[in-house]
């Protein structure tokens, strides 16, 4: 039984999903949960559910905002005095840039964005694309501990029965340290909705919407399932949707559970960043287009008429 | 001012991938090597900071193996000044990457006012390097930058974060700067800058000359396959108007009871 600790990011009332699937998958091993800053109540409550031991919260000065290196002292200090077999967290925007600094604070490895792994005994491997998702590799970490790992949203899964741990809350003072790097401001998005990279539905669109003021049929859609809009390279390039939208190898790499493309042809490029989205919708006119070969369900058609037709049949059933 | 950029020849997007026989990596024989294509904004960066600035060396460094190594030139007839070339096998983890990097820049003898890289690379995509190297340099980083702006030695950089908000830093230099796509727009290589980079100075260290072993390697890859294939899915046709409201009928129907993801 390995010790483990997993750092999670709070998002609303309650803490990132990401967080609870990485538990799911850990359960049998001794798990704490930490976070910068308070969590929410229902948040410590989930974490319980799904198997934390104890949930701290690290509270320090000059940590209201993320600090690339505040965060990351404040986690060393903590990671040290608490000594970790192995530290997880989700491959989120902010754990992608925090862990790898906070590893190389103690010289030791890390695996990025695993899309499964397990434990034999203490025996950590996981399992992630690579090439664009061409290739699936074994992944080990060897050398000095704690070894961190980052888990891709949405590919482990919540368990079916989570097994629950005691949830001891408790506070810790933590040393931020010298802090370079300064967040003067923060400019909101577009989107209040989930961040791409952990939505668990994606409508996507692609050079066929035209112009960006055809989007609103896909943000029609997107409200009435409650997914996040994302778009393809060619879109983007058009000047239809910004880039934080755009989904494929030079955009965000997504693993929604129903990733629904519309007007998208499926460029590999694209392909490299939905593949492993688990049920993929396409709608294209062209019934040739790449993009039916990875689709669960291809609607060969015009998606000015198939999109809104959704959305309608998804508003009488959902209501 | 030093500025170095770190880059990384990763295969083309479009290249086929194999896994290699014992499936310790890929078959790397008939790959086409690119420069990644984040690493172009961080040149670019370079070359516009360079400008700005006056009086500055661009070093273009780079670690991996040595066939086909067209990266550097690449990178120097955009117009870097100088390329660092450390030898060592295209499969190497983030962790002695970094430390390579490290070294190969405190063995030229520069101390650096600025290192720019890229994002992430596209062949192992892990977004491990650039923090690394910052920690290993005890710098500041700031990663997925998508805006620039300098006065003196002082950095305004917008950093993407979720849901398309950014975050605006204020740094001082020495830093490392990791560059997303949309910080600037990349310049081509003109012939007479292709012509300009042949002469210019090139040097070449291996892992062993930096005193980097077997012993540094944190991470290790086994087992490359292609992933599963998918069954092929269901199709339907739905071009005449007439058909839309049955297919879109039929297809949320097996949503919800086949996939069961709505």
């Amino acid at each position: 039984m390995a010790k483990v600790l997993v750092f999670t990011e709070t998002t609303g009332d309650s803490v990132k999903s990401v967080t609870l699937e990485i538990l799911g998958k850990l359960a049998g091993h001794d798990i704490d949960v930490c976070a910068i800053g308070d969590i929410p109540a229902e948040g410590t409550k989930k974490l319980a559910e799904y198997g934390a031991a104890n949930v701290h919260t690290l509270k320090g000065s000059g940590l209201d905002n993320y600090s690339p290196e505040g965060y990351a002292n404040a986690l060393q200090g903590f990671i040290s005095s608490n000594g970790y077999d192995f530290v997880f967290a989700g491959s989120t925007s902010l754990g992608k840039d925090l862990f790898p600094r906070v590893a190389g604070m103690f010289d030791a490895g890390m695996v990025s964005e695993v899309t499964n792994f397990l434990f034999e005994g203490d025996n950590f491997s996981g399992t992630r694309p690579l090439f664009a998702g061409k290739c699936l590799a074994k992944v080990t970490v060897q050398g000095p501990k704690p070894h961190f790992v980052t888990v891709r949203p949405n590919a482990l899964g919540l368990p079916d029965t989570p097994s629950a741990g005691a949830g001891n809350a408790a506070d810790a003072s933590v040393d931020p340290g010298t802090m370079r790097a300064i967040v003067k401001e923060i400019i909101k998005g577009a989107s209040e909705k989930v961040d791409l990279t952990e939505a668990n539905v994606i409508v996507s669109g692609g050079r066929a919407m035209k112009n960006a003021e055809n989007f609103k049929i896909l943000d029609e859609l997107a409200e009435t399932i409650g997914a996040t809009v994302g778009a393809s390279r060619a879109a983007v390039d058009s000047g239809y949707a910004p880039h934080a939208m755009q989904v494929g190898q030079t955009g965000k790499t997504v693993a929604p559970s129903l990733y629904i493309a519309c007007g998208i042809s499926g460029a590999i490029q694209h392909l490299a960043g939905m593949r492993t989205s688990k049920i993929i919708v396409a709608i294209n006119t062209d019934p040739d287009a790449p993009i039916f070969t990875k689709a669960d369900y291809g609607i060969v058609g015009d998606l000015f008429q198939v999109v809104p037709a959704m959305t309608k049949e998804f508003k009488a059933l959902l209501g | 001012m030093n500025i170095f950029v770190c880059i990384k020849q990763v295969p083309d997007t479009e290249t086929k991938i194999t896994p290699n026989d014992d499936g310790s990596f890929i078959e790397t024989n008939s790959i086409k090597w690119i420069m990644n294509p984040y690493d172009e904004f961080a040149v670019e960066q370079a070359l516009l900071h360079k400008a700005a600035a006056g009086d500055s060396t661009v070093t273009v460094v780079r670690v991996g193996g040595v066939k086909d190594s067209e990266a550097l030139r690449t990178a120097m007839a955009m117009g870097a000044d100088e390329a660092i070339l450390v030898e060592a096998e295209d499969n190497l983890d983030s962790y002695c990457t970094a430390k390579a990097l490290k070294l190969a820049i405190e063995k030229s003898g520069k101390t650096p006012d600025l290192i720019l890289t890229g994002k992430q690379a596209i062949d192992d995509d892990c977004l491990q390097v650039p923090q690394l190297l910052a920690q290993m340099l005890e710098l500041p980083s700031v990663s997925v930058v998508v805006g620039f702006e300098a006065n003196g030695n002082k950095l305004t950089l917008k950093r993407e974060i979720e849901g398309g908000a950014i975050e605006v830093y204020e740094v001082d230099t020495p830093c490392v700067v990791a560059c997303n796509k949309g910080l600037n727009s990349p310049r081509y290589a003109s012939l007479p800058g292709i012509m300009k980079a042949k002469k210019k100075p090139l040097t070449q260290h291996s892992l062993a000359d930096l005193g980097i072993t077997d012993a540094d390697r944190r991470v290790v890859y086994s087992d490359f396959q292609l992933p599963p294939e998918k069954p092929p899915g269901k199709k339907f046709e739905a071009m005449d108007e007439g058909q839309v409201d049955s297919v879109v009928k039929e297809v949320i129907g097996l949503l919800r009871n086949e996939a069961k993801v709505i």
